[in-house]
């Protein structure tokens, strides 16, 4: 997935707009490097659009979900740079799901990753075509005609024309050839880069005029809320509704089969009964007064803590051996110095969104439109197609904002239960998922245990290097019985290890499923980032060498991976965000006693970040004081952006440190709401430094790659504030927040 | 019928009695910028102004608001201008839909205290969780918004 090469025969220009304005558009798919062309005889179908209006008013469609990540700035700030655009006459537009856009699949952190370049020639195209407009109107060579700031200017006659009053002119001009679209220099940028002064959407969140999903309204339209069993895939064996018919506003009582997906592909959803009822709170009254006898099922019996000491004793002995291997690692063990063994383990976690699962749907005239929060439109639409036979082109998903979705809208089968809702009752239909239903019913963050054994020579020098692992695989919700961890999982820091080690060794213990098992930030790389990191501490302080020092030897020479990947693992950059991260973190100054720092290091989504955290223990309490993170993620968009990103990666990883778990007794989850299931609040938020790598580099990944490496740079701050090494999270469990 | 005033306009409801403000104003008013995130007063979504005092209205009755002044993020005041501007200036928000609650949680500190410390501020800030993490620039933007308002 390169960022994409674009060539002329992928821009058209569209006449004819009521408003009188003109369309600029290209075909970009993000997933393919060749693009469907007039040329190739396929019909054209741009998917990546500019309007400009008479006005100047600039409307940049946006095929990506918003979800806090400040994509639609992005996007739009990238197209704007090269269209020489004035920002305040941008405004963004939000796609539908469909399939001309590409792959609108919001994860996986690639978004600017992909779709940079094709952005940046976009709004490069447009403004050649503009200058074109204006060279032609004032009867002038084009060279002599150069856009800055929504206005083209003459440099010789120093007269300048408005964008919008060039816009019946820029009609008559060709596209230019690819020899004319050429991009800005990077010292001319006034956005890529640099702080964009107005958020897209600022001014609607700032007067509580943002419309997230929850927030979409149809008249005449139904709440609904759902009763699910406790345990995941028990079904409804009887219910008596008659409590809820007594509360005012429910209207009607359904019971909602289980829709179970086909092998590989989409969520279903869990069935239950569902309440509708003219407003949420009625919704939620009637489902609390219901009285449902479950079938439980085959998850009945699972126990999270039993569960996590079968995946102990699962990894003490031999288990599946994975690539890749180096030399031998028994052999290294029998002949070192000193050998180490430590195991770690963490819990379920759960998303938990501000804003709860929901999706208003509305079944009629054999058409289905959808308004949600979605992560990924185009698999929703697909889903709704599959379980209830619409034609793809009659199924509308309109992308609302995202209150926070961190992997969970990503997952449809919320949307999937308001259209077998608004189907059985004919009428528009919100189905709104309580605080409960959220931590309660999710794809959650696999619970997992890690052995790590690592050997040292007499000089200090790491030898060999044996990492056990075992959690259920996010398979396991695509394909029941998946019970190793999946390739694209080991991939995120297991089996791609930074560190240069003779002899290494990776093996997978089984783990099996009882919860729906999903993608949460960062993924696996929670899990990997957390045992690596823990486990390089141990052997730096067994080998009695500075942590930062230790990291730098083990990570070897300067050397550029040669795997096919689009942006190979560099192992300079990421010795370089250790390095700068000591210098931002003061690493050699003495601290207070109590206080200890922690430094943790993370390869993921093609992004380099290094961060050390300071903590004091006081009476056993920990207290995260600062945390600094060196992010290395190449070329960037929006600055400030990507240092809020990185601000709240550290706020996130802190969370599931301090508290991340999710449990679970006779196979249902005991937590419910934030009282339980807590988040890091401001009263314990720590300052944050965050210090960005400029370089040339391809952009890569952002959202997610501040988080693996928070919760080891915690504990190894404990272990140095207090001697104490914590090896099973959260800390709440030790008593210890 | 019951009239509630919000944001200096009055609105007819009919809400059943155990209906809980937010219901009242989202669904049966219209107002969506104050946000359901939790149910049970634990994390600020929700919050509003009832006659100058932040109260969590998805745990508050429509009852205890007849007659009184409520104020949604929809609403404005010297206050929430200096913390919008603030907002801007350091680009706060994230997802954005925790923020409505951390204005008005804001907005009553402000009201209250004319020169809050990092302690009054932690108080006054902690029932509001931001799942995002944008605590350091709420922080921030609070302390500035105090400024703004005193060159106001």
């Amino acid at each position: 997935m390169k960022n994409i090469e674009m060539k002329r025969r992928d821009f058209v220009k569209i006449l004819g707009l009521a408003s009188g304005g003109l369309l600029f558009g290209c075909n970009v798919s993000a997933d393919k490097l060749v693009v469907n062309t007039l040329e190739d005889g396929i019909s054209f179908v741009p998917n990546l659009f500019i309007q400009l209006q008479k006005d100047g008013k600039v409307t940049i469609v946006v095929a990506r979900s918003e979800m806090g990540q400040g994509i639609r700035t992005s996007m739009a700030s990238a197209i704007a740079e090269d269209l020489e655009a004035d920002w305040k006459y941008v405004t963004v537009q939000q796609a539908t799901g469909d399939a001309k856009f590409g792959n609108q699949n919001t994860d996986g952190s690639r978004s600017i990753r992909t779709l940079l370049n094709p952005m940046r020639k976009m709004g490069a195209m447009a403004r050649t075509i503009l200058e074109q407009a204006a060279a032609k109107k004032w009867g002038v060579a084009v060279s002599s005609c150069k856009a800055e700031n929504h206005f083209v200017k003459n440099s010789t006659t120093g007269d300048k024309i408005f964008f919008g009053d060039l816009v019946e002119e820029a009609k008559t001009i060709a596209i230019p050839t690819d020899a004319e679209i050429i991009l800005k220099d990077k010292k001319e940028f006034k956005y890529i880069g640099k702080k964009v002064i107005r958020g897209i959407d600022m001014e609607d969140f700032l007067y509580g005029k943002a419309n997230y999903g929850l927030d979409a309204r149809l008249p005449n339209m139904k709440f609904a809320s759902i009763a699910r069993s406790p345990v995941t895939f028990g079904s409804v064996k009887s219910f008596d509704s008659s409590e809820t018919e007594e509360v005012s506003g429910v209207e009607q009582v359904i019971q909602l089969d289980r829709l179970i997906p086909p092998a590989g592909q989409f969520f279903g959803m869990l069935g239950g009964v569902a309440v509708v009822a003219n407003n949420t709170w009625a919704a939620f009254q009637g489902k609390n007064n219901l009285n449902i006898e479950w079938e439980s099922g085959l998850n009945e019996a699972y126990d999270s803590e039993k569960f996590k000491e079968k995946l102990i004793s699962r990894i003490q002995n031999k288990a599946k051996v994975v690539p890749p291997f180096r030399g031998n690692v028994d052999k290294a063990f029998k002949n070192a110095d000193k050998v180490i063994e430590a195991t770690y383990t963490m819990p379920h976690l759960v998303h938990a969104p501000m804003e709860v699962p929901n999706a208003l749907a509305w079944v009629r005239d054999g058409k289905c439109d959808v308004w949600a929060p979605v992560q990924d439109p185009q698999t929703v639409r697909a889903e709704i197609a599959h379980f209830f036979g619409f034609a793809i082109d009659d199924i509308t998903i309109n992308v609302m904002l995202l209150g926070g979705a961190f992997g969970r809208k990503s997952k449809s089968d919320f949307v999937v239960e308001a259209v077998a809702l608004s189907q059985k009752i004919n009428a528009p239909v919100q189905v709104v998922w309580t605080r409960e239903d959220d931590i309660q019913h999710s794809f959650y963050h696999a619970q997992n245990a890690q052995y790590l054994k690592g050997s040292l020579d007499e000089k200090g020098k790491v030898t060999g290097w044996l990492h056990r692992v075992a959690f259920p695989s996010i398979t396991s919700s695509f394909k029941p019985m998946s019970n190793y961890i999946a390739g694209f999982e080991l991939g995120m820091g297991f089996t791609n290890n930074p560190y240069n080690i003779p002899n290494l060794q990776i093996e997978n213990a089984k783990a099996e499923s009882h919860l729906r098992i999903g993608w949460l930030r960062s993924v696996s790389n929670i899990i990997s980032g957390f045992g690596i990191n823990s486990f390089v501490d141990e052997l730096a302080v067994a080998s009695g060498k500075d942590a930062i020092d230790f990291r730098l030897d083990l990570l070897g020479k300067d050397k550029i991976s040669n795997e096919k990947s689009p942006h190979p693992f560099n192992v300079a950059r990421l010795k370089n965000v250790l390095l700068e991260v000591k210098k931002l973190s003061n690493w050699e100054e003495k601290l207070p006693k109590g206080h200890g720092l922690g430094v943790a290091i993370h390869y993921s989504f093609y992004s380099y970040v290094a961060t050390v955290v300071e903590v004091s223990v006081k009476s056993e309490k920990v207290n995260v004081e600062n945390i600094y993170s060196v992010l290395d993620c190449g070329m960037y968009v929006n600055r400030d952006a990507v240092i809020n990103q990185m601000e709240g990666a550290a706020i996130f990883g802190m969370s599931l440190t301090m508290f991340g778990k999710i449990s679970t007794k006779k196979g249902a989850v005991e937590q419910s709401n934030f009282h339980d299931y807590q988040m890091t609040r401001m009263i314990d938020a720590p300052n944050i430094h965050v210090h960005l790598v400029d370089n040339e580099e391809d952009p890569t990944g952002v959202g997610e790659p501040g988080v693996p490496p928070i919760s080891a740079a915690i504990t190894n701050a404990i272990f140095n504030a207090s001697g104490k090494r914590v090896r099973t999270l959260p800390l709440s469990e030790h008593g210890m927040v | 019928m019951q009239t509630l005033t919000i944001n200096g306009k009055d609105y007819q409801v009919d809400a059943p009695e155990s209906m809980p403000l937010l219901w009242a104003i989202r669904d049966l008013i219209g107002l969506t910028g104050t946000k359901f995130g939790c149910g049970v007063a634990q994390c600020g979504a929700c919050s509003i102004m009832i006659d100058g005092t932040v109260v969590r209205s998805c745990s508050t009755m429509v009852s205890q608001a007849i007659g009184k002044n409520i104020t949604t993020v929809e609403g404005t005041s010297e206050s929430l201008e200096a913390l919008r501007q603030a907002w801007r200036n350091n680009s706060v928000p994230q997802c954005g839909y925790c923020q409505s609650g951390q204005l008005i949680s804001a907005a009553e500190l402000l009201d209250t205290n004319e020169n809050p410390t990092d302690e009054d501020i932690d108080n006054a800030m902690s029932g509001n969780i931001c799942r995002c993490g944008t605590y350091v620039r709420i922080k921030k933007a609070i302390k500035e918004a105090v400024e703004l308002k005193k060159q106001a």
